[in-house]
C-alpha cells in the first residue's frame, strides 16, 4: 500500500458532510483496516480519519439514568477503566481485557469492532446478550437499530455508506453477567468461540461469537432456561439449535461441544447460592 | 583474559538494540528493482500455457529458458528445478519470475497459467516413491520379540511445523565488477554458492555470497535461500540491475520449508520387570515433492528413534516419502523431535501397561557410559541420561506430585531425551571444515562462514578465541560472512557451530599464540605485518561409521535432557495451560551462560508450540492458515514458569568441554506435555495436541465437566 487518500475531520458534523459529499470511509483506530490493507482486501482508498472526534469517546448514562451510552470511539482501555461500565456491564470489561494485547486495547474501538462485523469480534456477543441498540447518524438524521438486527450476513451490516456509528446504548441489566473467550492461544488470539450470557431470572440471554456467519443469540435455549428446564435439557436444546462452522481455526464438532460446555459452566458458576 | 563461562556482552548487541543492524530489506543499491515469484496453483500436473496479461514494458521476465547453465538447485540430489519447465510437483512451485522498479506495478501484474491437472499424492503412507530408506539392525529383533514377556505396540504422529523466524526470507543479487554479489538472510552461505555455481555454470565464476544480519533461521534458512538467491540472480543477470526479492509472511509460509510430518510405529518387547529386550521401529517421513534434505533428516530421526535407552535387539526402518507438497526441510532437531516424541510417549504407555513407575522404567533402561546405542556405538564418560533424569525428578518432586494430582485437572509429565551434536557419522570428516583467524592492527579477526542468526555465534566464537589467545575480548572482531573472504567452516546447522567450528578456532588461536611468542597481536602486526592461521577440523580418530549398514559412532557426543511439565486441562474447553516447565539439560559446558539459557528457553517455547498450538492446516497440498493470525506460536502468556538447569559433563573433543546445544531443547516438550495429558485420561498419540484433538480423544467424550 503506497498511497492513501486521507482526510481528517474535526467534528461529527464535518465528518458527516465529508462522508456524504466525498464518499469517504471512516477509520477509527485502524487496527482492522490496516490489516485489510496489508492483505490487499481493502477496497476503498479514500479514507476519513475520525480518531480525534472527542464527542464520540464519552461513556455515561442517558437522561433516564438507566441506559448506558458508550461512544463509538471508546477504546478497550477506556472500557476497562470506566467505573460505570464496570458497574453496569462487567461482561464488556471482561471481553475488553481479552482483546489482542495492550497496543490493540489502546487503539481499537467498539465502533470499529461492531462495524467491521467479523463474527469473531469479541464485543459482539456482549452487545447481543445485552439487547443493545446502536445509534447511527447521517446528515439525513439519526436512527436507532437494535443490535440483534444490525447484521445482515457475514460481515454485512445495515449501516449506510454516509452513516457513522455514534454510540451503543445498553438498557440496565438484571442478573449476573458472564463472558468467556476461547481463543487460539492465551493472548493475541482470535476467538474460536466466545459466549456472553446474562442470568436474568425472567429472561436469561445467551449469545455466541465465532459460531456462525454472524454473532448469534439462541432463543430456543434461552426459552428452555427461562421455563425452568434443567441444564441438561437446556444443553440438549442448545446442541440441536446451533450449527457451527468449520474453518482453519477450529472444527464444527469442537465448537458445538464447547458451546454446550460453556453454557453448563455459566449455569453452574452463576447458580443461586 | 578469562571469557569462557561468562555472559559477556554480545558482539551484535548494540546494533540490534539500537536498530542500527541492517537486514536484507533495509539494504538498497543504486538502480535496484524488485523481484516477484509466480507460483503454481495446482499440486500436480503440467503447465500448458503461460500468458502475460499486463503491459510488460519495463518488466524483466524470466522463465526456465533463461537459466544460464543448469536448472537445478544443487543439494544432496539434483532433482529440484529453480523454475518449473513443464511438470508441476507441488503448490506454490516457482514458474515465472518478474521484476520491476515499482512494487505496486509488480504486484498488480497478472500472469495466467493454464495447467493439465493430475492426481496428487498427499498421504506419505500411500506414496509409492521413497527418497531414502534406512535399515538399522542390532541383534535379532524377531527372536527377542518371540521370547519377550510383554509386547507393547503403538503408532505416533507429528505434524508440520513452520519456523516463524521473525525476519522473512530475503535476498538481493547485485551485478559487480566481473561477477555478482548476493546479499541475504541465510544460514549457509557456502550452500548458496554451490547452488549458484550450478545455475550459472563456468562462464560466471565470480560469484560471492554475503550474509546480512539475519532475523532467525531455526533451519528454515538452511536450504531454501539457495532457491531465492538463484531467482534474484537470474533476474539480475537478465536485467543487469540489482534485484531484491523479499517474501512477505504469507509467501514465506506457503512456499518455504517446514518440519517433516512423521508417522512412527513401535513394537517393543519387554521383560515383566520393564527391561527392554526388543525394539522394532518404523519411521515414515513426509518429504514433500523433492529430495532436498529428507535423507539426512530421516537419518538423524532414525538414529534417535530408540530414545536414550539400551536394548540389545533393535531394528529401525526409515522411509522418506514423496508427496505433492512443498518440500519439507531442516528444522531445529532435524528429525529427532519427531522420533523422540514417539519413543517417549511409547515408554509412558509401556509404564502404564506394565504398571511400572515411569521414572523407574526409564532409570532401568537409560543409556549409561559403556552401553551400546542402536547403531552399536559405545558411549563414553560424557553420557548423562541418569544424571539429568535424577535431577529433574528430584527438583520437581515428581513422584509425590504425580500421586497428589490424581483425580484433579492438573498433571505432571516427563520426557528423557538426547541429541547427537554435529554432522552424522562420517559427515564431519567429509565436510573438512576450515576456520581462520587473521591478525589486525588492533587484535584479531575471526573469518568463518558460520552465521549469526540470533543464537550468538559471533559472541561465542570471540569468547573461545579470547580465552585461547589470552587477549581482551574487545580486540577480537568477527568478519561478516562473505564467501570470497572467509574460510568455509561448513553450514550453521546440526548444533555444530560451537562444538566443531569453535574447536577449530580454539586450535587456530593456540597456534597463533605460539607464533606471537608472547607479543600482543598489535605489536606483532606492527613488527611483522599480517598473519593468518587457517586450520581444518579433525574429528576424533576413534569415530568409525559405515554409511551402508548405518552402524558405528553416529555422533562424537550427545547432549542429554529431561523435561518435566506441570499443566492444567480446562474441563470445559480442553485448553491446556502449562504451569511450570523444568528443563534439565547437559551439553558439556556453557561457554556463555546467558546465551545458553536463551537457547533452552527459546527451544522449550518452540517445543511447547509444537506440542500444543502450532497446527499447519494443509488443504489441497498447501498451507491454508498461512498468516500469523491463524498459525499461532506461543506468546509470553502461553509460557509456563521456567526452571532451567544447566548441568556439566565436559566433552574432551569440544572447545573447553562444550558440546552442541541448539537443537537439544526442542526434543523434550512434545512428549513431556503428552505424557502429562495421559495422566488426565487423555490418550493422545499425536501433536499438536490442540483442544480440538484432545476433545476427540477416547475418554474425553460426553461432557467432561
Ligand atoms: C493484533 C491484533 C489483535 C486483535 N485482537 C482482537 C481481539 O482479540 N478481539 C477482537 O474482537 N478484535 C481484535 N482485533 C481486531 C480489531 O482490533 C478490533 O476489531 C477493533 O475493535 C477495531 O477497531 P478500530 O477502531 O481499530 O477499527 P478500524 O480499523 O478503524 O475500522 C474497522 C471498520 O469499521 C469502520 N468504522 C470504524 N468506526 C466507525 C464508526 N464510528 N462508524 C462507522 N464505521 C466505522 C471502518 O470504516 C472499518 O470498516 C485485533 C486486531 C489486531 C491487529
Amino acid at each position: 500500500m503506497s498511497e492513501l487518500d486521507l482526510r481528517r475531520a474535526s467534528s461529527v458534523d464535518e465528518a458527516l458532510t465529508i462522508m456524504r459529499d466525498e464518499g469517504r470511509t471512516p477509520i477509527a483506530g485502524a487496527t482492522d483496516l490496516y490489516v485489510a490493507a496489508q492483505f490487499g482486501t481493502l477496497v476503498p482508498r479514500k479514507l476519513l480519519d475520525i480518531w480525534k472526534l472527542k464527542e464520540l469517546r464519552t461513556i455515561g448514562t442517558a437522561a433516564d439514568g438507566q441506559t448506558l451510552v458508550i461512544g463509538a470511539l471508546s477504546t478497550y482501555t477506556d472500557l476497562m477503566q470506566s467505573a460505570v461500565v464496570q458497574d453496569r456491564l462487567p461482561m464488556l470489561v471482561t471481553a475488553a481485557r481479552l482483546v489482542g494485547g495492550v497496543q490493540i486495547q489502546n487503539r481499537g474501538t467498539i465502533g470499529g469492532n461492531i462495524v467491521n462485523g467479523s463474527p469473531a469480534g469479541d464485543t459482539l456477543p456482549v452487545f447481543a446478550a445485552a439487547d443493545a441498540v446502536v445509534v447511527l447518524r447521517s446528515l439525513r438524521g439519526e436512527r436507532r437499530v437494535p443490535f440483534n438486527e444490525f447484521y445482515a450476513g457475514y460481515r454485512k451490516t445495515v449501516i449506510k455508506p454516509d452513516e457513522l456509528l455514534i454510540a451503543v446504548e445498553t438498557p440496565s441489566i438484571d442478573g449476573i453477567q458472564a463472558f468467556r473467550k476461547v481463543g487460539t492461544r492465551a493472548a493475541q488470539a482470535i476467538s474460536k468461540i466466545a459466549m456472553a450470557a446474562v442470568r436474568d431470572p425472567k429472561r436469561p440471554r445467551i449469545a455466541f461469537g465465532s459460531l456462525a456467519a454472524t454473532v448469534v443469540r439462541v432463543p430456543k435455549t434461552e426459552a428452555a432456561l427461562a421455563s425452568g428446564n434443567s441444564i441438561d435439557e437446556a444443553a440438549a436444546v442448545l446442541e440441536a439449535e446451533i450449527n457451527p462452522i468449520d474453518d482453519v481455526r477450529s472444527t464444527a464438532v469442537y465448537r458445538k461441544r464447547v458451546a454446550v460446555n460453556l453454557l453448563r459452566w455459566f449455569w453452574k458458576e452463576t447458580a443461586p447460592a | 583474559m578469562k571469557a569462557i563461562g561468562k555472559s559477556v556482552s554480545r558482539k551484535d548487541g548494540i546494533g540490534k538494540a539500537t536498530g542500527g543492524a541492517k537486514y536484507a530489506d533495509d539494504i538498497t543499491f543504486p538502480g535496484m528493482i524488485h523481484g516477484r515469484t509466480i507460483r503454481s496453483t495446482i499440486p500436480c500436473g503440467r503447465v500448458k500455457s503461460i500468458k502475460y496479461d499486463f503491459d510488460t514494458t519495463g518488466f524483466t521476465i524470466c522463465d526456465y529458458r533463461d537459466v544460464p547453465s543448469k536448472n537445478i538447485v544443487d543439494l544432496i540430489e539434483k532433482d529440484q528445478p529453480f523454475l518449473v519447465e513443464t511438470e508441476v510437483k507441488h503448490m506454490a512451485e516457482p514458474i515465472v519470475l518478474l521484476a520491476h522498479e515499482d512494487k505496486e506495478k509488480l504486484h498488480a501484474a497478472k500472469v495466467i497459467i493454464e495447467y493439465e491437472e493430475e492426481t496428487p499424492v498427499f498421504d506419505p503412507e500411500k506414496s509409492t516413491l521413497s527418497f531414502k530408506d534406512i535399515d538399522i539392525i542390532k541383534g535379532d529383533v524377531a527372536k527377542a520379540l518371540a521370547s519377550a514377556d510383554v509386547i507393547v505396540e503403538g503408532t505416533y504422529r507429528t505434524g508440520h511445523q513452520e519456523h516463524v523466524y521473525i525476519e522473512t526470507n530475503g535476498l538481493i543479487a547485485v551485478p559487480e565488477e566481473g561477477g555478482y554479489a548476493l546479499y541475504g538472510s541465510l544460514q549457509c552461505p557456502f550452500y548458496v554458492i554451490k547452488a549458484l555455481r550450478c545455475l550459472m555454470g563456468s562462464a560466471h565464476p565470480n560469484i560471492r555470497v554475503i550474509q546480512t544480519e539475519t532475523g532467525g533461521g531455526f533451519g528454515g534458512k538452511e536450504e531454501y535461500p539457495s532457491m531465492i538467491a538463484g531467482h534474484a540472480l537470474m533476474l539480475a543477470h537478465k536485467s543487469g540491475r540489482p534485484v531484491k526479492i523479499i517474501y512477505d509472511r504469507v509467501e514465506d509460509m506457503i512456499a518455504t520449508t517446514k518440519r517433516h510430518p512423521a508417522i512412527v510405529k513401535h513394537r517393543t518387547g519387554l521383560k515383566k520387570d520393564g527391561t527392554l529386550v526388543a525394539m522394532d521401529i518404523e519411521v515414515i517421513l513426509d518429504g514433500g515433492a523433492y529430495v532436498t534434505l529428507t535423507p539426512t533428516v530421516l537419518s538423524r530421526g532414525c538414529i534417535h528413534a530408540a530414545g536414550p535407552y539400551r536394548c540389545d535387539n533393535v531394528r529401525i526402518r526409515g522411509h522418506g516419502m514423496f508427496t505433492n507438497t512443498p518440500p519439507n526441510g531442516a528444522f531445529r532437531g532435524f528429525g529427532a523431535p519427531q522420533t523422540e516424541f514417539a519413543v517417549e510417549v511409547h515408554m509412558e504407555r509401556i509404564a502404564e501397561q506394565l504398571k511400572l513407575d515411569p521414572v523407574e522404567l526409564r532409570r532401568k533402561n537409560a543409556l549409561r557410559a559403556g552401553d551400546l546405542t542402536a547403531t552399536g556405538q559405545t558411549l563414553r564418560e560424557d553420557t548423562s541420561a541418569l544424571m539429568v533424569l535424577d535431577e529433574a525428578v528430584r527438583r520437581t518432586d515428581f513422584s509425590r506430585k504425580r500421586k497428589e494430582y490424581k483425580g484433579t485437572n492438573r498433571a505432571i509429565g516427563l520426557a528423557l531425551f538426547f541429541h547427537g551434536a554435529g554432522f552424522t557419522g562420517a559427515g564431519e570428516r567429509n565436510l573438512k571444515s576450515k576456520a581462520r583467524i587473521d591478525l589486525t592492527e588492533t587484535g584479531v579477526r575471526i573469518a568463518v562462514g558460520s552465521t549469526e542468526i540470533g543464537q550468538g555465534t559471533r559472541t561465542m566464537h570471540a569468547q573461545i578465541v579470547t580465552e585461547a589467545l589470552g587477549i581482551p575480548y574487545e580486540t577480537v572482531e568477527v568478519a561478516q560472512p562473505d564467501t570470497s573472504r572467509v574460510a568455509d567452516s561448513g553450514p550453521t546447522v546440526a548444533s555444530r557451530t560451537c562444538m566443531v567450528v569453535g574447536k577449530i578456532l580454539e586450535e587456530c588461536a593456540e597456534e597463533m599464540k605460539e607464533k606471537l611468542g608472547g607479543m600482543s597481536p598489535a605489536d606483532y602486526f606492527k613488527k611483522n605485518g599480517p598473519l593468518s592461521i587457517e586450520r581444518m577440523y579433525e574429528p576424533p580418530d576413534w569415530i568409525i561409521w559405515d554409511d551402508k549398514t548405518y552402524l558405528g559412532d553416529a555422533y562424537a557426543t550427545y547432549g542429554w535432557g529431561c523435561d518435566v511439565i506441570e499443566l492444567e486441562l480446562d474441563p470445559y474447553t480442553f485448553e491446556v495451560k502449562p504451569i511450570k516447565m523444568t528443563a534439565v539439560q547437559e551439553f558439556g559446558r556453557p561457554i556463555h551462560p546467558a546465551l545458553a539459557r536463551g537457547q533452552i528457553e527459546g527451544g522449550t517455547a518452540q517445543g511447547l508450540g509444537y506440542a500444543l498450538l502450532e497446527n499447519v492446516v494443509m488443504r489441497n497440498g498447501v498451507m491454508a492458515n498461512a498468516q500469523l493470525t491463524n498459525y499461532v506460536i506461543p506468546t509470553t502468556l502461553d509460557m509456563p514458569e521456567l526452571d532451567i538447569v544447566m548441568m556439566e559433563n565436559p566433552y574432551p573433543g569440544g572447545p573447553f568441554g562444550a558440546k552442541g546445544l541448539g537443537e537439544l531443547p526442542m526434543d523434550g516438550p512434545g512428549p513431556a506435555v503428552v505424557n502429562a495429558l495421559r495422566q488426565l485420561g487423555c490418550d493422545v498419540r499425536e501433536i499438536p495436541a490442540t483442544p480440538e484433538h484432545i476433545a476427540s480423544c477416547p475418554k474425553m467424550n460426553g461432557s467432561y465437566a
